[in-house]
């Protein structure tokens, strides 16, 4: 029986693959995933057959609880919460991974093996502190816990003190595997250790967490299956493993971050005070001006930023492009990398408010083209688009690729207040001869331009 | 007992498998465009999920120690969340993306009602 349950894990591998080489084009993204899941039923129904099964019970109610769960979560979220859907998501697949580890440790203890223990060691560890971590990353999208970085005195220390402790009972169960202290010990501060990983990060350099968490999520599972001798769960958990790992080493060149302080997150990359050399006054300009200057352009380049995620503005900003485009304005959209709380953040909510993604344009490819560009317009973006970070070495951004929107004949700015925005960071694109800023919510100013553009 | 004992060509068949999906995962993941990089996230998700299979076996065998089979059925609950909603999220977010029907279909929309 046992090799039959074998081919269908292998089937659902081939599956897997044949899934994830959809997403490398748009077109094909779908029917791929369509696969995926058939890999995933085939796998499922394959292990129900597993002879070790004595009952049912637990599993039916099991699979029935958490699905209902799942489909009611991602049926009726609203796009915008995407972001919280992810961390809590990598919080789930990460505390599933430890709690089968766990599982196994109850049941047999110390007679696995210093093989199995080890790879047990590295799936609780990961698999804690992955979920904790995760759970405060949703706590800081989800705005129940502050944004900004959470610091104390000793953080450091205190960090790599405990990062010590853990690793130590890790390797005092590898040399004494039946030792259940040291098992639940290194559980613990795993747990604690996933809380003290993400607190220090600020809400704006979520990119990079989201992306570092979805490694270990998948890490851990590999974990797994080299727990159970389990090849499927090794193939799934290393494809995420590493499709986290390549999403972070994007995040952190898009944020000019190195390698070491993607890895290990946040610790000793504390951002000190910000120096500016942003001076002189900001523009105000009216609606009326933006909208004629809109309408007699030849080609206008939105950048969205997380602003227009919180306003909501994907749809308002969507008709001002269709509305442009239906007077004659070459319109695209400028996406950054980091823009938003999760890798491709923008490119989902402006699918979503159903633009084509022909329009959409990466960095690289935005760039060359906003010389030529009559008007840039910057809706709640601030990082992404500072100048500093390409002038000014003494930046705490400093060597951050950006969009050179300042590069536009003409640049709006769509801003909530006069405020520094969430990084905390002083813009001197805001004070450039070039730049008009355009105060009030996002929303309702893109709706309110679309109707003078309409005057026009 | 015995299939709890080292087993050194299992562990070097296992290492094997994650070397070479990681390789794949490189290759095939590395040409993910930005675009669809949510939704990659979400379908690697869904695809770790397969850790439920470790759970069912955990929560449905017989455990000499009760609490195994608690922390199989939580873990089973908490991978089947993964599982059903990281493929329907996918799935809905991939619908979204179009090349160019939606905003032909929107020109046509303005151009009829302003």
């Amino acid at each position: 029986m046992s090799f039959y349950i074998e081919l269908t894990y292998l089937l659902a591998s081939i599956l897997f693959v044949f899934g994830l080489k959809g997403l490398t084009r748009p077109e094909s993204a779908r029917r791929g995933m369509l696969l995926a899941c058939a890999g995933m039923a085939a796998a499922i129904i394959g292990t129900l057959f597993a002879h070790e099964i004595v009952s049912y019970t637990w599993i039916i109610w099991g699979l029935v609880i958490g699905g209902v769960i799942g489909a009611v979560i991602s049926i009726w979220m609203p796009m915008t919460a995407m972001p919280e859907r992810t961390a809590f998501s990598h919080a789930c697949g990460a505390l599933a991974a430890a709690l089968v580890g766990a599982g196994e440790y109850a049941n047999y203890g110390g007679n696995m093996g210093v093989v199995k223990v080890s790879a047990l060691g590295f799936e609780i560890m990961l698999g804690c502190l992955t979920f904790t971590g995760s759970m405060i990353a949703f706590g800081k999208l989800y705005g129940t816990l502050p944004g900004p970085p959470i610091t104390f005195k000793g953080q450091n220390v205190f960090n790599m003190t405990l990062l010590a402790v853990m690793l130590g009972s890790f390797g005092y169960l590898v040399y004494d595997s039946y030792s259940a202290i040291a098992f639940y010990l290194m559980m613990g501060l795993a747990f604690v250790f996933g809380v003290l990983l993400v607190i220090p990060i600020g809400a704006a350099d979520m990119p990079v967490v989201m992306s570092l968490m979805n490694s270990y999520a998948g890490l851990a599972a590999a974990a797994t299956g080299f727990v159970l001798g389990n090849n499927i769960l090794i193939i799934a958990g290393t494809l995420d493993g590493f499709s986290g790992f390549i999403l972070s080493i994007l995040m952190g060149k898009a944020m000019n971050r190195s390698m070491k302080s993607v890895l290990f997150g946040a610790f000793g990359s504390v951002k000190t005070a910000s120096t500016s050399t942003a001076g002189g006054a900001m523009r105000e300009v009216s609606l009326d001006d933006v909208a004629v200057q809109l309408a007699y352009a030849k080609q206008v380049v939105f950048v969205p930023g997380y602003g227009m995620a919180t306003a909501q503005a994907q749809y308002a900003c969507r008709e001002l492009a269709n509305l442009l485009e239906s007077r004659g304005v070459t319109v695209k959209f400028g996406i950054h990398p980091v823009a938003g709380r999760m890798p491709g953040h923008m490119n989902v909510l402006l699918a979503e408010a159903n633009v084509p993604y022909s329009l959409l344009y990466e960095m690289d490819q935005i760039n060359p083209d906003l010389p030529q560009t009559d008007v840039a317009v910057v809706i709640g973006a601030n990082d992404v688009v500072n100048p500093d970070a390409r002038d000014n070495p003494g930046s705490p951004i400093a060597g951050m690729p950006i969009i050179e929107v300042d590069r536009a004949k003409s640049v709006v700015v769509l801003k909530r207040g006069k405020g520094k925005g969430f990084s905390g960071l002083e813009n001197p694109l805001f004070f450039k001869p070039v730049t008009g800023m355009l105060y009030g919510d996002a929303k309702s100013s893109l709706t309110s331009l679309a109707l003078a553009v309409q005057e026009v | 007992m015995e299939k709890l004992a080292f087993n050194p060509q299992v562990l070097m068949a296992s290492l094997y498998v994650f070397a070479l999906a990681a390789f794949l995962g490189y290759q095939i993941i590395s040409r993910v465009p930005p675009l669809l990089h949510t939704p990659l996230m979400s379908a690697t998700n869904a695809l770790s999920a397969i850790s439920v299979v470790g759970a069912l076996v955990v929560a449905g065998r017989h455990n000499e120690n009760p609490v195994s089979t608690w922390l199989g059925f939580a873990a089973v609950i908490s991978a089947s969340i993964n599982v059903v909603g990281g493929f329907l999220i996918t799935d809905r977010m991939l619908k979204m993306f179009k090349r160019e029907i939606p905003a032909d279909k929107g020109k046509k929309d303005k151009g009829n009602t302003k």
